[in-house]
């Protein structure tokens, strides 16, 4: 049982260093593990390593849909690729790739994605995916996760290389608010209840975990008790928890760094729908492209604040 | 080539011809011009150039082939029924309910298909993978990489051949069905791609141009690549789409043909008497 640290201070270490730190001793643990990146290596602290170990390690350049085949083609020969890029250029560029040589050919990979939503910041609307979630959940057998904090990357990757199909995670390259004792292991497909409460469950994935832990605090204060659960692992979703919250408090919020079309928030829907209709609500980016700027003020832009949540938390109660 | 060998190729390759139109006659209809145009290549690939066992289609240290003109998949199904990888009386199940031999390759159906293809352009990068795979490991394997001249309109294919160059995958042979035709018609009136020999050498490769429907040609310049030497391998099969069978070599939109009882019994008679001839 991983252990909760959370109280809203940021975890010392960047997500870079945790990838740039795991991948090498994932390699290290097991000859199998193979390492590629699309000249994106010296932004996850990879570099080094890689030209010291060019047996473990292949830059494939600026070309990310043969990285993906190469790396099924590996896959074939007995690796367990892990595959690195922005996300943008990790789904919408190699969507098909990972489809049919990975998933359909049944070539089992790791894809992570840096950098998703707004975490994009200063590189703006081209590099920004809203929707890579929606791709690869589309695609059979896989398995999706937006990283909470750097020690639930740590373990989610480190399960992710044994793990049959495609494994896509998405992480940002910075700080994340620090939620996970140091070590911890998190269980894949096992949702995480932060807080506990009774009006009004509120499921979070990604950096929104934070807001969401933020916006509770003042919900609390505000008279209203609201229980925060971890959905890092979007698919195959935690549908229990999804129905238990969602029956012990009656009324249901989705919070993501995505776009509301085929993320979390339908994730967490089709389960609803299906098991236990209560009033519900998103906050997500609305169908909208990415742009440039800052995190804090892409946040706000696009509606991804824990004042929002608390603005949308009122909402859903209202319809109790 | 000694004289025996030689025949012995040459009946090969009529046999996968009789095999890749029984197979698709058995269904009424399918890629034969394509399927046609690679029988000369297979022939010398199984017939002694790849290092295959039968009896462990998943050997790891097999030679590997990668039809990436997945389509071409009855040509290749023919080829393993004939070297005994499936039996032949299966070949008539193509493309039914439940076969193990759908229209393109599926390495998870079929004993020797040794990977997935048919969404044009993947398979070029998996070859790379599963070349460099064999590297790493210690395997002195090499991969045969089966590209379509349609094909290679797609990018994917030469975001592969720089990656193989620039890794120095000299353990990969790439045949290129330079047959002249894609679905819509002439290559050169569709989408006219330029000289493949001058192609392939800027990209790293060594390359070289044969006959690809002389199974001696085809033969005798594989037999001259082998491992080594840094650089990967291309050969431009120089090809007719429908090789093999006149009829379907005269019909100039010959990538997806019904085959009637007719024409399978007059082109059967025909291979047959081709065979007759070989094995005297």
């Amino acid at each position: 049982m991983a252990k909760i640290v959370y109280t809203g201070e940021m975890d010392p270490r960047l997500c870079k260093s945790v990838l740039g730190e795991t991948i090498p001793a994932l390699a290290e643990r097991d000859p199998d593990v193979i390492y590629l990146d699309a000249d994106l290596m010296s932004c996850i602290g990879t570099a080094k390593w890689a030209q010291a170990h060019p047996d473990r390690a292949v830059n494939c350049g600026i070309a990310e849909a043969n990285m993906v085949g190469v790396a099924c083609g590996l896959a074939s020969a007995g690796f367990k690729p892990i595959v690195h890029t922005f996300g943008p250029f990790a789904s919408r560029r190699c969507y098909d790739q990972a489809f049919l040589s990975g998933g359909y050919a049944k070539n089992d990979i790791t894809i992570i994605g840096t950098d998703p939503g707004v975490t994009a910041t200063m590189n703006g609307g081209t590099h920004m995916p809203f929707e890579d979630v929606a791709l690869y959940r589309a695609l059979p057998g896989s398995t999706v996760i937006d990283v909470t904090d750097p020690t639930l990357l740590a373990s989610v990757l480190g399960q992710c290389v044994d793990r049959p199909g495609v494994k896509f995670i998405r992480v940002g390259r910075k700080q994340y608010a620090k939620v996970y004792e140091d070590g911890s292991e998190l269980p894949i497909g096992k949702a995480v209840t932060l807080r506990e409460g009774t009006d009004i469950a509120i499921f979070a994935a990604g950096i929104m975990v934070h807001e969401a832990m933020q916006a509770s605090r003042t919900l609390e204060a505000q008279g209203v008790s609201a229980a925060v659960i971890d959905m890092f692992t979007i698919k195959p979703l935690d549908e229990e928890a999804v129905e238990t919250w969602a029956k012990k408090c009656g009324a249901v919020l989705a919070a993501e760094n995505h776009n509301k079309y085929g993320g979390l928030w339908s994730a967490v829907s089709e389960v609803l729908a299906k098991k236990c209709p209560v009033p519900a609500d998103f906050v997500a980016v609305e169908d909208e492209f990415g742009e440039v700027g800052p995190q804090g003020y892409l946040q706000e832009r696009f509606g991804l604040t824990a004042a929002h949540i608390v603005e949308q938390a009122k909402a859903v109660l209202a319809r109790k | 080539m000694e004289a025996a060998k030689k025949k012995e190729l040459q009946a090969l390759a009529v046999k996968i011809r009789m095999a890749a139109l029984e197979a698709i006659h058995s269904l009424g209809s399918g890629h034969l011009g394509g399927a046609l145009s690679i029988c000369d290549v297979l022939a010398a690939l199984y017939g002694g150039e790849m290092r295959i066992n039968v009896d462990d289609p998943k050997w790891p240290e097999r030679d590997k082939l990668v039809c990436s003109k997945g389509h071409a998949g009855p040509a290749v199904y023919g080829t393993l029924a004939v070297k005994g990888f499936i039996p032949y009386e299966e070949l008539k199940t193509l493309n039914r309910p439940g076969t193990r031999l759908p229209s393109h390759c599926d390495r998870n159906k079929t004993p020797g298909v040794d990977m997935t293809t048919g969404s044009l352009g993947q398979g070029t990068s998996l070859a790379c993978g599963m070349a460099l795979g064999d590297k790493l490991k210690g395997r002195d394997s090499r991969v045969f990489l089966i590209v379509g001249d349609g094909e290679s309109n797609e990018g994917q294919v030469w975001e592969a051949m720089a990656f193989a160059s620039a890794k120095g995958l000299d353990n990969l042979v790439v045949l290129l069905d330079w047959n002249k035709r894609q679905l819509d018609g002439w290559t050169e009136d569709i989408y006219p791609m330029g000289d493949y020999v001058a192609k392939f050498e800027a990209f790293g490769f060594d390359t070289v141009k044969v006959d690809g429907n002389d199974v001696e040609a085809v033969a005798e310049a594989l037999s001259n690549i082998r491992q080594g030497g840094g650089r990967p391998h291309a050969v431009i099969l120089d090809t007719v789409k429908g090789a093999g069978i006149k009829e379907v070599e005269d019909t100039v939109m010959n990538h997806s043909l019904t085959v009637s009882d007719e024409q399978f019994e007059r082109w059967t008679a025909q291979l047959k008497a081709q065979l007759a001839e070989l094995e005297g």
